[in-house]
């Protein structure tokens, strides 16, 4: 409350002429940021510039001085690349369908948590549960423990009611990915979502039900609009971490059955077949995909961010 | 009057009835988890049965396997160095954000909003994309397989999170305060020690949460940076991948002593989960 009132002044220092303790005093205020500052540009960005000089070369690690110059033909290569083409599609497709289906899950739950019943807080901490362990756990049970065709749950279960016996994973590769990421994924986007439906303005709700509006009414023209920030940031911030995802790949099926999208096609390119030149142009195309992403991204964090500044 | 009356039951009947629902996918969604706790108490021979046996004989047999009494290779390197690799790199972590959010959230720098936003940038850009520089770097300087490598990245992975989290914390600490500690004639880091951490406390205890987490889970760097002697958990887990027989008590034991600290330290931080996962945009 007292920052309502301070702020302001805080803001707009008194103006004086560049004065040198001005200046000094500028730097003062802005010496706490530099650490942090030149920490991040110096391992987040030099690599990527490496990435980038790295991609205009023919460069095999396995033959070192073969390494030359060679333009965009990396680029060419893996554009033309059926593998790294498919891997591309791979990513788009796991991608979208995992935070679609995490979103409308996560929606189902956060409107059900959102309602007061017997031992609410405990429902809650069992939805949050799957996205508390460690993804190559997680990706380990779900291969193993679920998914395996002669003692896994599913089979097992299916075993009570006579169902099939499928093999899960090989007849539905992606799919088995996708499932184990959804499981993983849902509690993120309730918990966004939950924290979107406790923002709402209860008194606007209130007044809309003495006005006599259904429950599906309020829902439609109350609840989603004032969602609809929420459920894109959850979408966009899914989508950064889903986009980048290497672990489940890696461990339910090794990047196989058409599985592999793309930073586990980067990590095969260099860490198995040494072709560095080809994974940092692959790699470049990863960033210029999440550099589409992030844009939207931003700008949602940005007008939150602002909405937020606003009220404060 | 009539609708007044009737409508509170039906909607305690249909309140009951959502209630139940929200506890049917609550217990579906926990039941893996279940299921591995209980099959990593369950013999081998338990483990592996179709039909399921849920009601077999518990033994800590799994547990032994897994900690490497049967014969096999010890989980406690790895552990140790996920330890490491991820309590130092949250200390960093917090050394470097505090001071940075600090800055940001009192705004005395210009274009504040355009460093919170650099912070954010690099968040989005995917980890393998600096990987192979970082690999050759590391192979080059003979830094391969140092868990201090490691602590480096994760640092660097984390501060975007821990600046952006922290800031949105400190902006609630009062202006007021912190002036008169400056009248004073307190110095800047009196100034953050004394006034600023007690009363943000409990926020950069959930940054620092978070950022274990984070650390503690990282696989992709892990695998390509280290080999046996800074082998991390994740990386330990993935000896697990193929199927060596009969083993299920052993991958849901490992599985499950692996992800207890993430499990600790999500549910001490779950009031603040969503905005430090939220990179502090949802309150």
């Amino acid at each position: 409350m007292t920052a309502t009132t301070t702020a302001p002044m805080a803001t707009t220092p008194p103006r004086t002429a560049p004065h040198p303790s001005a200046r000094l005093r500028a730097w003062a205020t802005r010496a706490p940021l530099l650490p942090a500052l030149i920490f991040m540009i110096a391992v987040t960005q030099l690599p990527f510039v490496a990435t980038l000089v790295i991609s205009f070369f023919d460069w095999n690690a396995l033959y070192p001085k073969a390494r030359q110059f060679t333009g965009l033909d990396n680029y060419q290569q893996v554009l033309s690349d059926a593998d790294l083409r498919h891997s591309v599609w791979t990513t788009v497709v796991l991608t979208v369908a995992v935070v679609l289906a995490s979103l409308v899950l996560g929606l189902v739950l956060a409107l059900l948590l959102d309602r007061r019943f017997r031992g609410r807080g405990v429902v809650r901490t069992l939805l949050i549960a799957p996205f508390l362990v460690v993804p190559v756990a997680a990706a380990l049970l779900w291969k193993h423990v679920l998914y395996n065709p002669e003692y896994g749950l599913f089979n097992g279960l299916l075993h009570y009611v006579g169902g099939p016996q499928p093999d899960w994973i090989s007849t539905t590769p992606l799919l088995a990915v996708e499932a184990s990421l959804v499981w993983q994924w849902t509690p993120f986007m309730m918990l966004i979502l939950l924290a979107g439906l406790q923002s709402r303005d209860q008194q606007q709700m209130e007044a809309a039900r003495v006005d006599g509006a259904s429950d599906w009414q309020i829902f439609r023209y109350l609840t989603l609009p004032h969602l609809r920030r929420y459920l894109e940031l959850g979408a966009l911030l899914g989508s950064i971490y889903i986009v980048q995802n290497f672990d489940a790949v890696f461990t339910i099926t090794s990047g196989g059955l058409g599985t592999a999208n793309l930073p586990y096609t980067v990590y095969q390119s260099f860490y198995q077949a040494h072709e560095n030149g080809l994974a940092s142009a692959a790699g470049v195309l990863v960033v210029i995909g999440s550099i589409i992403i992030a844009t939207f991204a931003l700008r949602v964090v940005s007008s939150l961010f602002r909405e937020e500044a606003g009220r404060a | 009057m009539s609708t007044v009356a009737v409508r509170p039951r039906s909607d305690r009947r249909k309140g009951a009835g959502l209630g139940l629902v929200a506890w049917l996918l609550g217990v579906l969604f926990f039941l893996p988890i279940a299921w591995m706790a209980l099959t990593s108490f369950h013999s081998e021979q338990d483990a592996a049965t179709n039909p399921p046996s849920f009601g077999a004989a518990l033994t800590l047999d799994g547990y032994r396997e897994f900690f490497g009494t049967g014969g096999g290779a010890s989980p406690w390197p790895a552990l140790i160095n996920s330890t490491v690799a991820s309590v130092a790199s949250t200390l960093f972590v917090l050394l470097l954000a505090f001071p940075a959010a600090y800055a940001l959230s009192i705004r005395p720098v210009k274009k504040w909003t355009d460093v919170l936003f650099f912070f954010l940038s690099t968040k989005m850009l995917p980890a393998v994309a600096g990987l192979l520089p970082i690999y050759l770097f590391a192979k080059n300087t003979g830094m391969l397989d140092n868990i201090w490598l490691l602590v480096i990245l994760y640092t660097s992975m984390n501060l975007p999170i821990a600046v952006w989290m922290m800031q949105s914390f400190l902006a609630e600490v009062p202006v007021a305060v912190i002036e008169a500690a400056k009248v004073d004639g307190a110095r800047l880091p009196t100034i953050l020690a004394r006034v600023v951490a007690p009363i943000a406390l409990p926020g950069i205890a959930a940054t620092a949460l978070i950022c274990f987490i984070f650390s503690w889970n990282e696989l992709l760097f892990a695998r390509v940076l280290t080999g046996v002697v800074a082998e991390t958990a994740p990386v330990f887990l993935t000896g697990f991948i193929t199927s060596q027989g009969l083993f299920l008590a052993k991958v849901c034991a490992a599985s499950l002593v692996i992800s207890l600290p993430v499990l600790a330290a999500g549910f001490a931080a779950q009031d603040k989960l969503v905005q430090g996962l939220s990179l502090g945009a949802v309150k």
